[in-house]
């Protein structure tokens, strides 16, 4: 399975990995609060997830890692 | 499991200042990967301005100066000409070097230093809180053009690129924008490729960015994303301006 992971408390949530996702499974995780207080970037679904790394592409925050299933 | 991606090396684990949604984060990001693409962390110097990235010397892991406003140019002449096998780069927004540090920019070109100039267009001032930038668009609203940048007394934005891209000494001049994916990636590529330019020896290059200020423009990131393609492109148009990286040492 493909998974990306967040550093959460790098996160702004400024939203621009949720635009950029084909697959729209990353939201803000409105029950959690960073150390920053924002609402950070969470995937709910991983098992959906493509390993396209465009979230990572858009993220201004470096907040997101990609790994992909080897073949 | 494969990492197919990570922070580059190049970028410390210090946090970035900006505020959210701000695309020097992007920005900064691409210049770092290009850096470890290259595998010149070890020798590069980058110049840091005086803006919103004026802290640009926490986030890169290699070797930083802090310019004067709008002098990282000249900074950067200094350090390349004393130690010609060094990588050197400068950072700068739109109020650093299209206004302050216009003077700067034009000889580096007519002088053809072997550098290369990441220049970060979000038409505004962004540190000092908003007010308008030679790069600012027509009718653009800023706290110090309330009605509206108005071209008959404050006249017309410059284009940095088609500029620059009449000085001799310049070998790459290439205009791109990180408002989408695919975008970003085209950004890569002019970076890859203006840093090439340096490595070849073939004069000054530079990339201009298009890129956003949420929170002096007053919008939501995505609203930004949306006037940065609406308003900046179709003012500042992507693309090449020179490339003289393929014409032969001949000439």
């Amino acid at each position: 399975m493909n998974k990306v992971t967040f550093n959460a408390d790098l996160c702004k949530g400024c939203r621009l990995c949720i635009e950029a996702c084909p697959k729209k499974i990353i939201a803000l995780d409105e029950d959690c609060l960073n150390a920053k207080g924002f609402h950070p970037a969470a995937v709910k679904e991983m098992e959906k997830c493509l390993g396209c790394a465009m979230c990572a592409t858009m993220c201004p925050d470096v907040v997101i890692t990609v790994y992909k299933e080897e073949k | 499991m494969k990492e197919v991606f990570k922070k580059p090396h190049a970028l410390t684990d210090k946090p970035f200042h900006y505020c959210p949604g701000c695309t020097h984060g992007i920005i900064h990001r691409l210049v770092a990967e290009c850096i470890d693409e290259f595998g010149v962390e070890g020798k590069a110097v980058g110049i840091a301005p005086v803006g919103c990235s004026v802290f640009a010397y926490n986030y890169f892991n290699c070797d930083m100066i802090e310019a004067p406003h709008g002098r990282a140019p000249a900074v950067a002449t200094g350090v390349k000409r004393a130690n010609p096998d060094l990588f050197v780069f400068t950072y700068q927004g739109d109020g650093d070097l299209a206004s302050i540090g216009t003077a700067e920019t034009v000889h580096i070109g007519t002088r053809g230093e072997n550098v290369t100039i990441i220049f970060v267009n979000n038409a505004i001032y962004g540190m000092t809180g908003g007010q308008m930038a030679p790069t600012s668009l027509p009718g653009q609203v800023t706290t110090t053009s309330p009605y509206g940048r108005d071209k008959h007394i404050q006249g017309s934005p410059i284009r940095i690129c088609e500029m620059m891209a009449t000085l001799e000494g310049v070998a790459y001049a290439e205009r791109v924008s990180v408002d989408s994916v695919k975008n970003v990636i085209a950004a890569k590529k002019a970076i890859k490729k203006a840093f090439q330019t340096q490595i070849d020896k073939k004069g000054l290059s530079i990339v201009e960015v298009l890129s956003t200020c949420p929170t002096n423009w007053g919008l939501s990131p995505q609203k930004a994303i949306e006037w940065l393609r609406a308003e900046m492109i179709p003012y500042y148009p992507l693309g090449v301006f020179k490339d003289k990286t393929t014409e032969s040492e001949a000439e």
